[in-house]
This record gives structure tokens, sequence and C-alpha cells, in this order.
């Protein structure tokens, strides 16, 4: 019993479910000065989400890549490093998921694999342009990877349009369907929601993650040079190598999930107007899970689940999008903001070590 | 312990109350359904009808704003409740889908999918829900279900094309598109076409930004073309022109002699006379307000691809273009518009 408690009242959990809380507190006080009644909004938004298997199933596919970006981010925060080029390690997993699934012709329990593979390995690539330039020449990853998002957001369209797009189109033809990853048996379960096998991914890497941080040598440097690169140095790691490691493992997550968005919900790759915006949210999910893995898949799910549901606030509240985008943000804003959640929190802890005694 | 305990059961019970929220919904969701259902039943008319935007919104100045106060205008006129006609946002192109779904399912009468980049995805929904009624704007669909509906901008586009060559003194004209795909390709070729109908010597700058919702691109593009001598900017870009309009006034206000001509709505309206020389209007609200229409009389033309020029009124330049367009000139452009519908002029498009 006593466990139990602990485990509900220790700080790294009662931080964010407070700060949760409090951020939906505030979107309902803006959403009642805007004359909305915030509980008909919360539970359409609750409604939308779980209201039939195709709206849950949808938000499934919502959270996935959210999950894979969430990773990408948190796991070079592990090193010390800010990875703000998800977004665009996750467009090149999305071309090189493209190319291999419209240009080669192999059977499935190859084809996809490979595929798969060929956009772990072009995100992670990405991913370590940034990291050897830190560690070669000392530039800041937070401006170079931010600048390679819109590399690749414009050489993912100029691809495309010199290679995989039929003129007079937008979109490059389908990939072959040896490539796809869509788990059709589950997609009609759902109503036909885009479901496919990159969620079960999206869980083995943030295990992944976990155990070469967490359990291995490697990974403990990864992690030492992250708290501290001199003290790192001194002991004898090589700080440059593992910062261009910790790069790529990162792309390499934001790639996976670029492939996935490919060859499990759109099966072929169009052009692009606009960022697609996963990379940027995964800054936000790695922040509120606190760059941890089993904290990311949580905050991708919340997050999933209110930027999916914000469709549902609109359509069955009434509440206006803009308003929606406030609440969304305020949850972030608690979250990142700790030191305000904790002076809420500091009452509960207090009980919590009286209780103790 | 004690106090960890009443905290817990504190927790409980706002848990309990939570939940017991929870339970109550279902009971007030079978409510709102049949009273639709009743209406839907009593009158022809009362019929529902959703839209979804692109990434541009609702709010874009553009076709999105205009396709919306096409569903505002047909709920005013045809008397609906306020509630049956509603528009949903889409923030990433993987929201294309369960949001076209969301209306759907829903059981509306007709859900329209506004722009191109919808084209497969509606074409997706509509293939799951045969049932369902849909219509798209500026992509052609082929299911007998989903009513296209397509402009001729190139039409349209012409005639402005044919105030530039006219108007510019410096004899260089520019043309800012969004992202290359077809219906932008048809506003450039039918610029040309008219600029170079009037006076081949005129020289066209062209260029694409790659986006519709970067203002900030759209203004150094527009300050480039200005530098090269261009005083005339058409602009078929969405939100990216909005930095075109920005740059224009930049140097009007410096005492420059530029224009920009619009596109999609008057947008002289939002950015002033001072800079807008005209605008090449298409009307997605007609387009929406006529097919919605028709759909509450019982015609809907499902499986058909609609398109709408200079002979449908469907494109064709702003009424208030007098303003800064002197007479002899749009005398020229009703010759060419008569020419252009008669079928002598063959405006390219491809």
């Amino acid at each position: 019993m006593n466990k139990v408690i602990a485990v509900f009242t220790k700080e790294s959990f009662l931080v964010p479910v407070v700060a949760i809380i409090l951020g939906l507190l505030t979107g309902a006080i803006a959403m009642l000065a805007g004359g909305f009644n915030p509980i008909q909004a919360y539970m359409a938004l609750i409604e939308k989400v779980f209201g039939s298997a195709y709206n849950f199933g949808e938000t499934i596919r919502q959270i996935t890549p959210l999950i894979f970006t969430g990773l990408a981010v948190a796991f070079a925060f592990r090193t010390g490093l800010f990875n703000i080029g998800a977004e665009g390690q996750f467009i090149v997993g999305m071309v090189a998921a493209t190319t291999v699934g419209i240009t080669l012709d192999l059977p499935a329990y190859i084809h996809a694999p490979l595929a798969v593979i060929a956009g772990a390995v072009a995100g992670g690539l990405w991913g370590s342009i940034a990291g050897y330039l830190k560690a070669a020449r000392g530039v800041n990853e937070v401006i170079t990877s931010i600048m390679l998002n819109w590399v690749a957001l414009y050489l993912a369209n100029w691809v495309m349009n010199a290679f995989f797009i039929p003129v007079g189109q937008q979109r490059s033809e389908t990939i072959k369907e040896s490539s796809m990853i869509t788990i059709s048996w589950l997609s009609q379960m759902f109503d036909s929601a885009r479901l496919h096998w990159g969620t079960l991914l999206a869980v083995l890497a943030a295990i992944f993650f976990y155990v070469i941080l967490w359990k291995t040598k490697s990974g403990y440097e990864l992690r030492a040079v992250g708290l501290n690169p001199h003290a790192s140095e001194y002991a004898g790691m090589n700080v440059n190598r593992n910062v261009v490691k910790a790069m790529f493992i990162g792309g390499m997550f934001a790639g996976i999930g670029g492939a996935c968005e490919i060859l499990g919900v759109f099966h072929y790759q169009a052009i692009m107007t606009a960022q697609p915006g996963y990379g940027f949210d995964g800054i936000a999910v790695a922040l509120i899970g606190g760059n941890t893995p089993f904290g990311v898949v949580l905050a991708a799910i919340l997050f999933g689940i209110l930027t999916f549901g914000a469709a549902g606030m609109k359509f069955g509240a009434g509440v206006p999008v803009e308003l929606i985008r406030v609440v969304i943000a305020s949850v972030i804003f608690f979250v990142a903001a700790h030191g305000i959640v904790k002076i809420f929190v500091k009452p509960i802890l207090k009980k919590k070590k009286e209780g103790g005694n | 312990m004690k106090k960890v305990l009443s905290v817990l059961s504190v927790a409980t019970l706002s848990l309990s109350l939570v939940l017991a929220g929870c339970g109550s919904k279902p009971e007030a969701q079978p409510q709102g359904q049949a009273s639709t259902g009743g209406a839907e039943g009593s009158a022809q008319t009362a019929i529902r009808v959703g839209m979804v935007t692109d990434v541009g919104g609702v709010n874009d100045n553009s076709f999105n704003q205009s396709a919306w106060e096409g569903l505002q205008r047909l709920q005013t006129e045809l008397n609906l409740p306020k509630e049956n006609v509603n528009y949903l946002q889409s923030t990433s192109d993987a929201e294309y889908v369960p949001n076209l779904t969301q209306f759907v399912k829903d059981k509306w009468d007709l859900t329209w999918g506004i722009g191109f980049l919808m084209g497969d995805h509606l074409k997706k929904v509509a293939d799951e829900n045969k049932d369902a009624k849909l219509a798209i704007i500026d992509a052609e669909v082929d299911a007998p279900n989903v009513e296209s509906v397509l402009f001729k901008e190139h039409e349209g586009s012409f005639l402005a094309g044919v105030v530039a060559a006219k108007m510019s003194k410096t004899k260089t004209v520019g043309f800012v598109g969004g992202v290359e795909i077809p219906v932008i390709k048809r506003f450039e070729l039918g610029f040309e076409a008219g600029v170079k109908a009037v006076d081949p010597n005129v020289k066209v700058i062209k260029v694409y930004t790659g986006a519709f919702d970067k203002p900030d691109l759209g203004k150094s593009t527009a300050s480039q073309m200005y530098g090269q001598g261009a005083d005339i900017i058409f602009h078929a870009s969405g939100g990216t022109g909005d930095g075109v309009f920005n740059e224009a006034k930049d140097r009007k206000a410096k005492g420059e002699d530029v224009w920009v001509i619009g596109v999609d709505k008057d947008q002289s309206l939002t950015f002033g006379d001072e800079v807008t020389l005209t605008s090449m209007v298409k009307r997605v609200d007609e387009a929406v307000f006529r097919v919605s229409k028709d759909l509450s009389e019982g015609k809907f033309e499902g499986g058909k691809i609609k398109w709408l020029g200079l002979a449908e009124d469907g494109v064709g330049l702003a009424s208030t273009s007098s303003k800064n367009v002197p007479e002899d000139v749009l005398k020229l452009v009703d010759e060419f518009k008569e020419k252009i519908v008669k079928g002598e002029i063959t405006v390219p498009d491809k």
C-alpha cells in the first residue's frame, strides 16, 4: 500500500500530472472567457478520441510519429544536445522510404524492412551532419539542425518532382504493395482507420532507447557526456564521437517515424507545402516526457489525444480552433515551467514526508 | 499516513465525479442526433453541409475563406440553423482523411474538400463511404458520389495578363506562384499568354516560392522582382502573397510606382486600392453555394466534373478594377473576354 502511494506522490510523477491539470484549467478559463462551456468542450474531446473505433484508431495513428520524434529529441538531449532537427530527419526518412518503396521490387518480408531501414539510415545520417559539425567545428547544433530542416523540406520536394511525380500531379506514384506496412485486418477492425506496424516499432524504439542508454557501456558514455562533457573527457571518453553517435541514433528514430508515415499511412509522398510539424511537436513531447522513454510514450499519447481531439472540440462544442491551440499551448507551458508547478506540488510532497514518518 | 489517505480519498472522489460526467454524456448524444434526424425527415431543405479546409485554414484570405463564405451564404439564404454549416481546419495533410470522415460518419448531407491537395484523400473517404455525398474544389476525383468543381484559372489570368501588359511602364511584369502544382500552373500560363497577346515584348519574370503560407518569402521574392524592373506582380500563392502586397506597400511609400494583382478574392478589400491594381477572382463561394443549394433541391451530380470559366462567371476580374484600371484597358479586357468565351482564343492550360 505504501509503495503504491509512494509511486503516485513521487515528484517526477506529480509534476507533469499537476502541470497537465493546470494547463487544462487555464484552457477552461480561456474558454469560459470566450463564452464556451469547457466541460462540454473537454467531453467533446474525449468523445472524439474514444467515441468510435475509427477515431480511436486514427488517434493511435497520430500518436505514432510523435513517439518517434519525441525519442529523437530526447535521445540527443541525454547527450546534452538540443536536436531541433527531428523535422528534417523525419522528412529525409520519408524520402528514403518512398525511394526504396517505389524503385525496388522485392518480396514483402525483405522490401518493407529494407524501406524502414533506409529511412532509419537516412534520418541518422541527416542528424549526424549537425552532430559532426558540432564535434569537428563547434557549430551550435541548434542552428544547423533548424537550417537542415529547411534543406530537407526543399530537397524532398525537389527529389519528388525530379524523379517520382508524374506530370500534372502533386504526389509521387504509389509505393509497391510489398513495401507497405499497413495492418489491413487491424484497420478493418478499426473501421478502416490507418493503422500500421509503425506503432509497434515505436514501442520497440522506446525499449531500445532505454536499453542502449541504461544497460550498455556506450549508453553510459552518452549519458556521461550529456551530464558533463569535460569530466567525461578527463575520464578518457571520446566526447566528439559520442556527440555524432547521439545525433545519429536520434536522427534514426525520427527517420523511422518518417518512413512509417509513408509506408503505413500515405503510401505515397506528396509535395509538401509546409513542414509536417511532427519534429517540432517532438520537442514538446520530449519535454513533457522528461526525456525518458516511458515518459515520451505517455507524452506522445497525451499530445496525440489533444491534437486529434481538438477537431472534436470544434465539432462538438463549437470552440474555435484558436482557443484549442491556447489549451494545448498552456499544457506545454506548465510542463515546461517546472518552477511554477512545484509551488502547487509542494504541499502534497510535504504531506508525503509527514505521512512517511 | 492518515493525511495521505485523505488526499487519496479526495482524489478518488474527484475521479468518480469525472467518470460520472463521462457516463452522462452518451445520454445527451442521442438527443442531438434525434433532433437532426427529425429535421431531415420533415423538410428537404434543412440540410447539413460541412467543409474541410486544407492547411491554409479558414482565414487564408483566399479560397478556403471564400468557400466558407459560400456556406455562410447558404445558411442565411436557406434559413438553416447555425449549426447546420460547419468547417474543420486541417493542420497537416494527415488530418484530411479523419476530418472528412468526421462529417461523413456523422451523416452530413454534403462534405466539401477544399483544394487540390485534398484530392487523393477525398477519393479514399468517398470509396470507403459509398452512400455519403462529397464535393471538391480544384481537383478531379473520379467517384460516383463526388462532384468535382474546377476553375479555368487560365482564362481569368489571361485577362489579368492583358491588364498587366497594358499598364506596365517598365515593360516587365512578374508572376509569384505558390507551389508548382497544376492549378497554379494554369494561373501562370494564362497570365503569360495574356501578356504576350497584348505585347510579345513584355518580359514576364516567373518565380515559384514553394509555399502557400510564407509571407516573408513572398516579400523577399517581390523585392527581387521589383528590383529586376518589374512594376506589376501577379501572385497566385495564398498567404505567401500577403508578403508581396507588403513589399509593394513599402515601395509605394517610398514613391515607387509598383502594383500587385490579387488572386482568388477581391484583394483590394484587404490590402487597399493604392497597391491593388485588380484581382483575378475565383468564385469558390459561388460554386460552393450553388452545388450545396442544388443538393437541397435534390439535384446532386455525383461523378460529374464541372469546369467553371469566363463563360460561367466562375473566374474574372474583380468588379472594383475600374478604380485603378483606365477605361480603355477594361474595354480591351472585355474584347478579349468575348473572344475567349466564343472560343476564338484558346488559352493554354498545360
